[in-house]
């Protein structure tokens, strides 16, 4: 992967043993992670699994019961937000209604005294930089929501901050523009240079976006590596299928997992060392490809995407894989 | 008989809506146009000296009289720096506790203290007033007995007496509407702020203090107009000071004309101060 050059920088924030009860509810239970200068980081888990919370601790808006956030060598887990050198920007991107979109975005600016000229010049550029131009005069209800979630983006970016934080900043776009936007912004983010942590609920968004993912279930990451990482070697039964589809099966008395696009199906020709035989009961379409339900004679059924033409609903197949392409989880 | 009631309703918008705005139209029209036009004309009224009769020939002699005597100026300067000192009183008291009640506290503690803030409202005026006049008495009231230890002297009745129990008989209708405004408004613009580096006092002038604006001048307009317009609580516990609606009322059984005359006052203001606000642009989006 090319993305690897990227990941060679010095721990730029550093988490140690983070925790956070709210009344009951251990939202974050342990957390350590160590953040590269330059890199786009993921938080991914389903909702309630503490990684938004790693998020708000890190800008400053909740305070850890215990453990530690260190920026550049300096412990900041106790200082408010405005001590930080950080930035967000929110789910619903919390631009201030009453300002227009230049005042929006060099508010941070005003904020740290920059002269009026100044502030302006640099608000300017950012809209370039978010393709806003002729918007500056817009107030934030007169905007698109992919229009408001740039503003936000340029808002945040102007300030130059050393790492961006995005709390799942694509949920409230529609598919299309969703897409379009994960582009914009990991080009945005190699353009930059700046450290992102972006918080999903995604899966395809992580591993489209990341140089590294976190994975978060119940207060704790379960597993960080790269997408790739991620994908090939899940170490747990949750991420395998919380990442992906997964067929888990039990073959010659050993429980293993296998991707459905590994897995082939054909009438009796074979293209690996692991074979099946199982009778093709459903189709499911699902627009770029269509899954395929395959009964086997062991008892259990499985999914494929790989298909040779001409089956019928019905037919007797055979399901073939490599090995190799097998993968245990721990857990 | 009442299905065939709400049949023909049904079939007759006309009639409907007749039927649903008889009543407040009336009222409005009758009951309060009516009574602030005869006020009006009163007002160039003027009176019999001798027999203190009415006399309905229109001139503007009680607005050369009001206008002509320094006294009521001052007392319309009075009134106005009392209205305004207990709005301003008001504001400082109620948008903290708002914002207490809006953004930090808890839902279950949210509703007891609106239920707390809504129980003075249930007591009867003069009750309070009276309350407040015991509190006051110099030498042996309740804030003498009670801070006199600690060096504390208690105003007396006067000027800042009526501000006391003026601003506590209004906060209410300070608090609420701000606790309407600060609860609409989203938590994460704070957060927002205080990310892109500003202080709490920075995003409560910037952010929270514009956006909130709506609110505060939906409770000023109470505040304001109902204590442009009392003269119970300057009676009770004013001393010998007086507001605009004592002088109303001392003339409204000697001198009605003069009376309605000076009753314009606080009328105009508020037309004025409305008419300000409105050109803010704060009631669009009340």
């Amino acid at each position: 992967m090319g993305k690897v050059s990227r990941m060679s920088g010095q721990a730029l924030v550093s988490i140690r043993a983070l925790k956070r009860s709210f009344g009951d509810v251990r939202a974050v239970d342990g957390v350590d992670l160590d953040i590269r200068e330059g890199e786009f980081l993921t938080l991914l888990g389903p909702s309630g699994s503490g990684k938004t919370t790693v998020l708000r601790m890190i800008a400053g808006f909740e305070k850890p019961d215990s453990g530690s956030i260190t920026l550049a060598g300096k412990d900041v887990s106790q200082l408010p937000p405005y001590e930080r050198d950080v930035n967000t920007v929110f789910q619903d991107y919390a631009l201030f209604p009453h300002m227009d979109v230049l005042t929006n975005i060099e508010y941070g600016l005003r904020v740290k005294g920059v002269s009026k000229e100044e502030r302006r010049a640099q608000a300017l550029v950012a809209l370039k930089q978010i393709r806003l131009e002729g918007y500056e005069d817009r107030k934030p209800a007169q905007l698109s929501g992919g229009q408001r979630q740039r503003v936000a983006l340029a808002r945040a970016l102007v300030n130059k901050p050393s790492v961006l934080l995005l709390d799942e900043p694509l949920g409230a776009l529609d598919l299309k523009l969703r897409e379009q936007m994960q582009i914009e912004l990991k080009a945005l983010q190699r353009e930059v240079g700046i450290t992102f942590i972006f918080v999903t609920h995604d899966q395809e968004e992580a591993l489209s976006m990341s140089d590294r993912i976190a994975i978060f279930n119940h207060g704790k990451i379960e597993q960080l590596g790269t997408p790739r990482e991620i994908y090939d070697n899940p170490k747990s039964a949750f991420i395998s299928e919380f990442v992906g589809q997964t067929n888990r099966i039990e073959i010659d008395g050993k429980k293993v997992n296998i991707r459905p696009e590994f897995v082939s199906i054909s009438k009796s020709g074979t293209t690996g060392d692991r074979v099946v035989q199982g009778i093709l009961r459903d189709e499911i379409f699902v627009g770029a490809s269509t899954r395929y339900l395959v009964e086997t004679n062991l008892g259990f059924s499985m999914i494929s995407t790989q298909v040779e033409n001409d089956l019928k609903i019905g037919d007797a197949v055979t399901l073939s894989w490599q090995k190799e392409r097998e993968f245990l989880v721990q857990i | 008989m009442l299905q065939e009631v709400a049949n023909t309703m049904h079939k007759r918008p006309k009639l409907r809506l007749f039927a649903l705005l008889t009543a407040p139209i009336l009222w409005l029209v009758v009951a309060y146009l009516g009574a602030l036009a005869t006020l009006l004309i009163n007002a160039f009224f003027t009176i019999d000296s001798f027999t203190g009769n009415v006399v309905q020939t229109f001139n503007f002699g009680n607005f050369q009289d009001m206008f002509s005597d320094a006294a009521y100026k001052n007392v319309v300067l009075r009134t106005l720096g009392i209205a305004g000192a207990v709005t301003v009183l008001c504001t400082i008291l109620a948008i903290p506790m708002a914002f207490y009640m809006a953004k930090i506290a808890k839902p279950e503690t949210q509703k007891i203290l609106v239920a707390l803030i809504l129980t003075p409202l249930w007591a009867s005026y003069l009750v309070k007033i009276y309350a407040w006049r015991t509190m006051l008495e110099p030498g042996n009231g309740v804030l003498d007995w009670l801070l006199g230890p600690i060096g504390f002297k208690s105003p007396g009745f006067g000027g800042p007496a009526i501000i006391i129990g003026l601003s506590y008989l209004w906060l209410p209708y300070m608090i609420l509407p701000l606790y309407a405004g600060l609860s609409r408004l989203p938590s994460n613009l704070l957060d927002a702020s205080g990310d892109l580096g500003a202080h709490n006092w920075y995003t409560f002038r910037r952010i929270i203090l514009p956006l909130i604006f709506p609110s505060l001048v939906a409770g000023s307009m109470f505040t304001f107009s109902l204590s442009l317009g009392d003269y119970i609580t300057a009676t009770i516990i004013g001393g010998k000071l007086q507001m605009l609606g004592n002088v109303v009322y001392q003339n409204f059984s000697i001198n009605l004309p003069f009376a309605a005359t000076i009753a314009t006052i606080p009328v105009t203001i508020m037309a004025i101060y409305l008419w300000m606000v409105r050109r803010t642009g704060a009631l669009a989006n009340l």
